[in-house]
C-alpha cells in the first residue's frame, strides 16, 4: 500500500473475478496476493491460523478469510460471491471471488457482470477440464475483455515448459470459439509464490510478467463505451428553494459516450429535442461527462422528463423495439423459466412488463452446443429467448454497451431477481 | 473517437460515482428512506455523498441516530452541528428509552455493552417512522460477514437478514422490491476500504470529530483493547488507568470502541498510519471479539 499521501490521486481501479474448480489453489492464490500486498492484517491472520488449527487443517486455510458466514465455516464451503480488496501504489483492486462448486453459474455471472478481467486457474497436472471451459464461456458471454489463464501447481510438474505449452495449446483451441480479445498465460505456483508477485527463478524459460505486474499494468481505458452518448435519468432534482427557484436537473450516471454543454440531445421515449445547458456538481460546472460519472444535467428547454427516460445525442439514437432477443442466465431455484410467463424487466432505470414469447434453445456450457430438445430452464441454465415488452426499450446490443444492453427479470409474486439478461438484438 | 483522450476516472472518483448512483436509486425506489448516522467517519462521508447526489436540493431523507447513551460527547455535538449545516432532519432513537420501557435489558459486568441493545431501538425507530430503506455506512472490507453483503440488502418483517438467500446483484441494476412490512438496508460504501475513506476525507477536506485525531486520554488495557476512561467502565483486579496520546480508528460506544496509541494529529499522518497498520480497524472493537461469527449473529437479528 502506498505511504505516499499524494500518489493515490492518480490511482485507478481494476475489478477482476477469479474462477477455478475445487482444489486448484484459488484461495491460496488470492491469499498470496492479499498477503504480499499487505492487505491481510495481523489480527485477521491470527484468527484464520487459530480457526484452521481448531478445524484440524494441515495448512492455514485461507478460504476462512472470505468464508465468513457460519454455514460456510461449518460446512467448509463457499456459498456466495465474496468481495476482497487490495491495493498497490498504482492501482486499487476489487476481487469478486466466486465459488467453483455450488451455484457456480449464478455466482460467476454475478461476479463477472462488473469485472474488467477474469483470472482462470488450471491445475497443471489436469490441464483444461470441463470447468475451465464453463468459466471461460461465462467470461466471454459477459463480455469480459481480458482473461489471464494461470497454469498453477507448476512445482508438481517439475516446472515443465513442455507441459505448460501443451496446456496453452489446449486452451487456445477451445478459446477460438469464444469472444475474448485478450488472453494471457502465466505458469505459476501459488503455494510457493512463483510468478505471482515475484518472477520465478524455477522457470527461466518463461519471459512474460508475473501476475501482479500484469494486473497493475493492464490497459483498462476501453472498458466503457465513449462513443454512443446515453444518459438514463435516475431522479429529477427540483430544490424548491428561493435560491434555486427554477432549477430542474436530471440526475443520473452516464451509461455511454460523452456529454458537453451545447450538445444537441433527444429525450427517449418522447422524442423531444433540446440542448445541454450545463453539467453540474456541488463544486461547480463540469466541462464534460463520460461513463461511469454520476452527474446532474440541465437542458435549455423545459420539457417533461422523468425517471426511466434516456437522454441521447440527436445524431446517434439507440435501438428501440418491443421485441428483444437475449441470452439469459436463470437464477431461481424455486421456479423454472415459464414459456409464455410474465415478469418485470428492469433495464437501466426503467421498468417494463415482459412476456417470454419463445425459448429458442438452451446452451450446454461445457460443450458450447445448443440444446433444442430440453425445454426446462432451471437454476444456473443459460438460454436464448425472445421477449415481448409492454413499451419500447431503448437499448444497445450488450456487445456494444454493457450498461444499456443488460437487464434483470423480477418475479412479481416473490419480488426476487430470477434472471440476468444480455440483449443480442 | 477522433481525439486521443483518455476518459479515465481515478479509483476515488469511481467509488464516489458508484455511491452517488446507489443513493439516487434509493431516493427513486423507496417511499421513505433514512440515513443511519452513527457519528463515525463512514457516516460523515455518507452525508457528504448524499449532499453531492442531490445538490442543489437538500437530502431527500432524514438522518437517524440510535443513541446508546454511551456515546462520546464529541460525537453528539458533531452530529447536531452537521445536521444543522446540511439542513437535514435529525431523528434520535434512544436505547435508554428502550431500557426504561423494559423492552431492552442492560448487560452487567465490567464493561457492559449497549451494542446489541441498539437493535430494538433501531427496529422501533424503523417501525415508528415507517422507514422502508435505511442507508448505512458499512463496508465489505470491515468484517468477514460483511464481505458478502449486497448494496441492497433485504430484511424480512422482523428485520432479519438471511445471508444464504440473498438476491443476486448484477451490473448496476438494483432490485428494491418488497412486501409490506419488509425493509432494506442499503450500503453505498460497500466497495470502499478504510484507506479509501481516509483518502476521500482528505481529498474533499471533510471535517471530523476531534477524537479521530491524537489527544491525551486515560485508558485501561483489557483483552488487547485499549478502552478510554468513562463512567461506564469499572476496573478489574490488576487493571489500572494509563495516560498517553491516543486516537480512535472507529467510533462507537465508549465501552467497546478501543483507542490506539498514536501521535497522528492530521489527515496525512493518519493516512500514513493506516497504510502501515498491521491490525484491522475493527481489531480494536471489543464487540467483534465475542465469537467467530459475532457480527453475523448480530446482523441476522437486525444490526446494521
Amino acid at each position: 500500500m502506498s505511504t505516499d499521501t499524494k500518489g493515490y490521486l492518480d490511482m485507478d481501479l481494476l475489478r477482476f473475478t477469479t474462477a477455478g474448480s475445487v482444489d486448484d489453489g484459488k484461495s491460496t492464490l488470492i491469499g498470496r496476493l492479499l498477503y504480499d500486498c499487505k492487505s491481510i492484517f495481523e489480527d485477521q491472520w491470527e484468527a484464520v491460523e487459530q480457526s484452521s488449527r481448531q478445524r484440524g487443517d494441515e495448512n492455514v486455510n485461507l478460504a476462512l478469510l472470505t468464508d465468513g458466514l457460519r454455514a460456510e465455516r461449518e460446512q467448509g464451503i463457499t456459498i456466495d460471491v465474496a468481495y476482497r480488496y487490495f491495493a498497490t501504489p498504482k492501482r486499487k483492486f476489487i476481487i469478486a471471488d466466486t465459488p467453483g462448486h455450488i451455484q457456480y453459474t449464478r455466482n460467476m455471472v454475478t461476479g463477472a457482470s462488473t469485472a474488467n478481467l477474469a483470472i482462470i486457474l488450471i491445475d497443471a497436472r489436469h490441464g483444461v477440464i470441463e470447468q475451465t471451459c464453463r468459466h471461460s464461456f461465462i467470461a466471454s458471454l459477459l463480455q469480459i475483455q481480458h482473461i489471464i489463464v494461470c497454469v498453477n501447481k507448476m512445482d508438481l510438474v517439475d516446472w515443465s515448459e513442455d507441459r505448460f505449452n501443451e496446456i496453452v495449446g489446449e486452451y487456445k483451441e477451445f478459446a477460438s470459439r469464444l469472444e475474448v480479445p485478450h488472453i494471457d498465460f502465466i505458469p505459476i505456483s501459488a503455494l510457493l509464490g512463483d510468478n505471482v508477485v515475484e518472477r520465478s527463478t524455477n522457470m527461466d524459460w518463461f519471459h512474460g510478467s508475473p501476475l501482479l505486474y500484469m494486473l497493475e499494468t493492464m490497459y483498462i481505458g476501453n472498458e466503457h463505451n465513449h462513443v454512443d452518448a446515453r444518459f438514463p435519468v435516475q431522479w429529477v432534482i427540483r430544490p424548491h428553494s428561493d435560491e434555486w427557484h427554477d432549477f430542474r436537473g436530471y440526475a443520473g450516471r452516464v451509461a455511454g459516450g460523452v456529454f458537453k454543454p451545447g450538445d444537441e440531445v433527444t429525450v427517449m421515449p418522447s422524442g423531444f429535442q433540446s440542448r445541454v445547458k450545463g453539467i453540474h456538481d456541488i463544486h461547480g460546472d463540469v466541462a464534460e461527462a463520460f461513463a461511469p460519472m454520476s452527474v446532474t444535467v440541465t437542458l435549455e428547454d423545459e420539457i417533461d422528463i422523468s425517471r426511466g427516460d434516456m437522454i441521447v445525442k440527436q445524431n446517434n439514437p439507440p435501438q428501440s423495439s418491443q421485441q428483444i432477443e437475449a441470452m439469459i442466465c436463470w437464477f431461481s431455484s424455486e421456479a423454472n423459466l415459464q414459456e409464455r410467463g410474465r415478469y418485470t424487466l428492469r433495464h437501466t432505470t426503467n421498468d417494463v412488463k415482459c412476456l417470454v414469447k419463445e425459448l429458442k434453445y438452451k446452451m450446454d456450457i461445457n460443450s458450447l452446443h445448443k440444446l433444442e430438445d430440453d425445454r426446462e430452464v432451471r437454476l444456473n441454465d443459460i438460454a436464448r429467448v425472445s421477449l415481448q415488452v409492454s413499451a419500447p426499450l431503448h437499448y444497445d446490443r450488450y456487445r456494444r454497451n454493457r450498461a444499456t444492453g443488460s437487464f434483470i427479470l423480477i418475479d412479481e409474486q416473490t419480488n426476487n431477481t430470477v434472471a440476468a439478461g444480455m440483449i443480442v438484438n | 473517437m477522433s481525439e486521443h483522450k483518455s476518459y479515465q476516472l481515478t479509483h476515488l472518483q469511481q467509488l464516489e460515482a458508484e455511491s452517488i448512483y446507489v443513493m439516487r436509486e434509493v431516493a427513486a425506489q423507496f417511499g421513505k428512506p433514512a440515513l443511519l448516522f452513527s457519528g463515525g467517519k463512514d457516516s460523515i462521508v455518507m452525508v457528504r455523498l448524499a449532499q453531492k447526489a442531490f445538490w442543489p436540493a437538500k437530502l431527500p431523507f432524514p438522518l437517524v441516530h440510535v443513541d446508546t447513551g454511551h456515546n462520546f460527547d464529541e460525537t453528539i455535538e458533531f452530529r447536531d452541528r452537521l445536521a444543522k449545516e446540511v439542513g437535514a432532519e435529525l431523528i434520535v432513537g434512544s436505547v435508554q428509552a428502550e431500557i426504561d420501557a423494559g423492552r431492552a435489558k442492560e448487560e452487567t459486568g465490567p464493561n457492559p455493552s449497549r451494542n446489541r441493545l441498539q437493535i430494538p431501538a433501531l427496529l422501533n425507530a424503523i417501525e415508528q417512522h415507517k422507514f422502508d430503506a435505511c442507508l448505512g455506512g458499512a463496508r465489505r472490507d470491515e468484517e468477514k460477514a460483511r464481505a458478502k453483503e449486497r448494496f441492497f440488502s433485504h430484511r424480512d418483517s422482523f428485520g432479519q437478514w438471511d445471508p444464504k438467500n440473498q438476491r443476486p446483484e448484477l451490473w448496476n441494476l438494483f432490485n428494491g422490491r418488497m412486501d409490506f412490512g419488509e425493509h432494506f438496508r442499503i450500503f453505498p460504501l460497500s466497495n470502499w476500504t478504510e484507506m479509501d475513506v481516509w483518502q476521500y476525507i482528505k481529498m474533499e477536506e471533510i471535517p471530523l470529530p476531534s477524537i479521530y485525531f491524537s489527544h491525551e486520554r486515560e485508558f485501561v488495557r483489557r483483552d488487547g483493547v485499549l478502552l478510554g476512561k468513562c463512567e461506564h467502565i469499572t476496573l478489574l483486579d490488576g487493571e489500572h488507568w494509563e495516560r498517553a496520546n491516543v486516537r480512535c480508528r472507529t467510533v462507537g460506544d465508549m465501552t467497546c470502541t478501543g483507542v490506539v496509541e498514536s501521535i497522528a494529529n492530521n489527515l496525512d499522518d493518519i493516512i500514513e498510519e493506516v497504510a502501515a497498520a498491521r491490525q484491522t480497524e475493527r481489531g480494536g472493537r471489543a464487540d467483534d471479539k465475542r465469537g467467530e461469527t459475532a457480527m453475523e449473529d448480530r446482523k441476522k437479528e437486525g444490526y446494521f
